[in-house]
């Protein structure tokens, strides 16, 4: 079958392209957990803000850990601590974090960084909320039934958020509560599109608020207050944990340079730091 | 409209300057998917010519399930490619999760059935009766399902290209099992979804018109040996 030649050919060809890329990547496959690999699970904030960006490289030339993100929200990198799948936390949630400690799982925990929350919506302010307090805006938004876009995914964000509605004393149902279970950059696209109010954390917004048709109409209340933490987990969550890179990266991010680069973080850009860093400082003294 | 201009000019920019995390994106998206299709096709050209000549109990069942399989939801995949691999799973042990290999397993799940189903419907459109004519020819039966094999060999080639393109466009399973780690498990779909997140609308767009330029280039190659073969075939056909 001679004619059927080029085909096999051409057949075998696209299994050695295949197979050929299988053997190459396989040292650099090999090669981060032969160094030394661990898994940073993080809120999408920190990502969709830049700040890993920033930070991780620096990380890595510094401890000669590798790591692996996962951007997700701070509801799901617990969980993902909880059952072993990530060594170090960095997430903004300290209720579900003071809850998830106290499981006895997870190593220390240790205060990190803040910024704070802003409550953001069309320039024509349809509830007129502009400039009220954290509590007293959601009880204006739920009166007036302007649309309001929640998280809606169990993040740090959403905690918050869902704190202030209980605050208020409302319970937000109906058509104007819509939630997008998307991460907070997306969300905030939601908001903007369909002019609708939102809780962001200021880092996303206004990393991203040239593309957005959002305002901050409330900011300043101590309700508002945005706590990072970082947890190292502990082998009892899972035999495959990695404690040693866990104490690195929390002794890391703690540490003065790692602060120092969290404060400088976005003054160049945005012309103010997206993050206050905290390291060592009292919790219960943030934001006053 | 501004951006979809921005992130034609941004595509062409980053493709023509070779900026480096672009091409690694790249030259990783396609590692990936071509690796997976090349499993696909090592599992579903066999099981698509069992499906299609096999004669055992339940062959049509499983015939219908390759099918459904042709529209297995990739984050469905990536869930259960997932859990097996998690540290506490029962595959924990060889650390795969967030790794180029794991997306090749999620995306070879993903194409397998795909390269399986459309190997079964074109073996099935070659005249009955060939397999039997070779044999009465004295071929073996080897041989005579290589010549069936070669017989159909332009539906197996579409087999292979629609189980690429399900691969390389697919956003769940390389998101949730590669976890979109930069410089390593990042993908031309997962670093669009990421610059979406980050409100970098042009480079977004930029990352989807390299991913359909490449996924063009592929088809284009394959397509074009397709069509020389074809013609050369008929050549030598038509002169005999």
């Amino acid at each position: 079958m001679p004619r059927s030649i080029p085909v096999l050919v051409l057949a075998v060809v696209l299994l050695l392209v295949g197979c050929g890329s299988t053997a190459t990547p396989a040292p650099s496959a090999a090669g981060p957990s032969a160094e030394k690999s661990l898994i940073l699970a993080t809120t999408t904030s920190t990502q969709d803000s830049g700040l890993l960006d920033e930070l991780l490289p620096a990380f890595t030339r510094d401890s000669g850990w590798q790591v692996k993100t996962l951007a997700v929200g701070s509801g799901q990198a617990i969980e993902l601590g909880r059952r072993g799948e990530a060594d170090v936390l960095l997430v903004h949630s300290p209720a579900a974090e003071q809850a998830f400690v106290a499981e006895g799982t997870a190593g220390q925990r240790r205060l990190v960084m803040h910024n704070d929350f802003v409550l953001v919506g069309p320039a024509n302010d349809p509830a007129g909320v502009r400039d009220l307090d954290g509590v007293g805006v959601f009880g204006k938004i739920a009166a007036a039934q302007a649309l309001f876009v929640s998280r809606g995914d169990d993040s740090g964000t959403n905690a918050r958020e869902k704190d202030l509605w209980k605050k208020a004393g409302i319970t937000p149902e109906g058509s104007w509560y819509q939630a997008t279970g998307q991460g907070m950059g997306a969300t905030l696209r939601v908001a903007s599109e369909k002019a609708g109010y939102t809780l962001s954390d200021r880092a996303t917004y206004l990393a991203q608020r040239d593309t957005l048709a959002l305002d901050v109409l409330s900011e300043g209340d101590p309700g508002l207050l945005n706590v990072y933490h970082v947890i190292e987990m502990t082998t009892k969550a899972g035999e495959r944990v990695q404690p040693d890179g866990a104490r690195a990266f929390a002794d890391w991010i703690t540490a003065p340079p790692a602060q120092q680069r969290i404060g400088a973080f976005g003054q160049a850009e945005f012309g103010q730091a997206l993050f206050t860093p905290d390291a060592g400082k009292d919790e219960a003294g943030l934001g006053t | 409209m501004d951006v979809l201009r921005d992130g034609l000019l941004e595509a062409v920019r980053l493709l023509l300057t070779g900026d480096q995390d672009t091409w690694s994106i790249t030259a990783l998206t396609l590692r990936v998917s071509l690796t997976a299709t090349a499993v696909a096709l090592l599992l579903g050209v066999p099981l698509g010519t069992a499906l299609a000549l096999g004669r055992f109990p339940g062959r049509r069942v499983l015939h219908a399930a390759a099918n459904t399989g042709m529209g297995l939801p990739p984050v469905v995949v990536g869930l259960f490619v997932t859990v097996l691999l998690w540290r506490s799973g029962p595959l924990g042990a060889f650390g795969l999760l967030y790794t180029p290999t794991a997306m090749v397993v999620a995306q070879a799940v993903i194409a397998t059935p795909i390269v399986a189903a459309l190997t079964a419907a074109a073996l099935q459109q070659v005249d009955p009766d060939f397999l039997l004519q070779m044999r009465a020819l004295g071929a073996t039966r080897t041989r005579a399902l290589w010549a069936l094999l070669a017989e159909a060999r332009l539906p197996l080639i579409a087999a292979g290209l629609a189980g690429f393109g399900a691969v390389v466009s697919e956003v769940g399973a390389a998101q949730m099992v590669g976890g979109n780690i930069q410089g390593e498990t990042r993908v031309l779909t997962t670093a669009a979804v990421l610059a979406t997140g980050r409100g970098q609308f042009a480079l977004a767009i930029a990352f989807g018109l390299v991913l359909l330029t490449i996924a063009f280039a592929v088809n284009l190659f394959v397509t074009l040996a397709q069509q020389r073969e074809r013609a050369s075939t008929s050549a030598r056909s038509s002169s005999a």
